[in-house]
């Protein structure tokens, strides 16, 4: 990742030069820095409500059922997460979320999820084989409802705006299939680091 | 039918689910409330702990976009793409999806006010957001809030999948409401 940062920005700077654009760089700079504190911030509650009740549902029990009903296709996708591990029932409530185009609840359940794969990793700093497969995933979610892209529809006074939603399912289903198939395949160009002494 | 079904699902999931999910607990003799707060504190924390990672990747992110190297892509390929089933105005989205889920509904909204929401670009435009998703900033935020750095084939099978996304809409919606 550092790279790939570092290149952007580099690449933003040179690009502005050439093209006669180097004062909008500031500018665009400083906006950008205070909306992704806006955005951080704007997630807090919903992160804090849907965190909350995830809470209830693990003690409640909720949570390992879930993944307990998910385990034979999770079981493939997830080989080195054990059967009974909470990651399981976190993934499942992201993907579910996702499905129904609930972004604001899908992501907390993401992060969970994240941080319970995180206790499985041994290499701090680095995605594990399961976390980045996790990620890829919710790059490509699989869409049976894209919410938002209807609302803009019917603002635009679509006669039918909902009649998109077969297309997208469809397309939705080939990224995720190649999201899954790239995740899988690319793993072994990027070695892990040697396991820790 | 199945479209209505899936509306209400989406419509009724959360209040349900907001609902349910305190009572089936009491009904187990959880502490809800106590419980509910410490997951809350939690949640909390987790969204401070992103805000570093989100900073870096969208000011890199508002600098390509302010300096025209976008721009400057979409003239270079418009030839091109036109020819693979893209018009021309739709060529943003694909630029821009990936690193910015706000500025793709932006162009969402430019074509669809543009080309009308049922010609073949607003359809397009419309299912390539439905099946593609903002990856710089979901892994960003993921792989931030439990301090990754290295997001290995993360980064690369995302973007294939937006790859994928595109070409799959580009290809569906000619089949299904024809160019």
């Amino acid at each position: 990742m550092s790279l790939v940062w570092v290149l952007l920005v580099a690449l933003s700077v040179a690009v502005a030069a050439a093209t006669g654009r180097i004062e909008a760089l500031t500018p665009a700079v400083v906006e950008s820095a205070g909306r992704a504190v806006t955005l951080s911030i704007g997630l807090a509650g919903v992160m804090a409500l849907w965190l909350g009740l995830m809470r209830v549902a693990e003690e409640a029990g909720l949570v390992r059922l879930l993944g307990r009903a998910a385990r034979p296709v999770l079981r493939r996708l997830f080989p080195e997460v054990p059967p009974e591990h909470p990651a399981l029932g976190a993934m499942v409530m992201n993907v579910a979320a996702n499905m129904l185009g609930l972004g604001n609840a899908a992501t907390p359940f993401g992060l969970k999820a994240m941080a319970a794969l995180e206790e499985l990793n041994p290499h701090k700093g680095t995605a594990s084989d399961a976390q980045a497969l996790f990620c890829a995933l919710n790059t490509a979610s699989v869409q049976l409802v894209p919410a938002t892209v209807i609302a803009l529809r019917a603002a635009a006074a679509a006669p039918q705006p909902a009649d998109v939603l077969g297309a997208t399912l469809i397309a939705s289903l080939c990224a995720t299939a190649v999201a899954l198939a790239a995740a899988r395949l690319l793993r072994h160009l990027y070695p892990r680091p040697p396991e820790p002494r | 039918m199945i479209r209505l079904a899936l509306e209400a699902v989406s419509r009724w999931a959360i209040p349900l689910l907001l609902a349910g999910v305190p009572l089936y607990a009491l009904t187990r003799k959880v502490k809800v409330y106590p419980a509910f707060l410490e997951g809350a504190k939690e949640g909390f924390q987790v969204a401070i702990r992103v805000i570093p990672p989100l900073v870096a990747v969208l000011v890199a992110l508002g600098m390509l976009r302010a300096s025209g190297a976008l721009d400057g892509v979409a003239r270079l390929l418009g030839p091109a793409t036109a020819a693979l089933g893209l018009p021309p105005s739709v060529l943003p989205m694909v630029l821009v999806r990936p690193l910015s889920g706000g500025a793709a509904l932006g162009v969402v909204g430019d074509v669809l006010r543009g080309d009308g929401p049922d010609g073949y670009a607003g359809r397009l435009v419309s299912v390539m957001a439905g099946s593609t998703e903002t990856t710089f900033y979901v892994l960003a935020v993921y792989m931030g809030s439990v301090g990754i750095t290295r997001y290995r084939q993360a980064l690369p099978a995302g973007l294939l999948a937006d790859l994928a996304g595109f070409g799959a809409s580009v290809l569906v919606v000619r089949a299904l409401f024809g160019p």
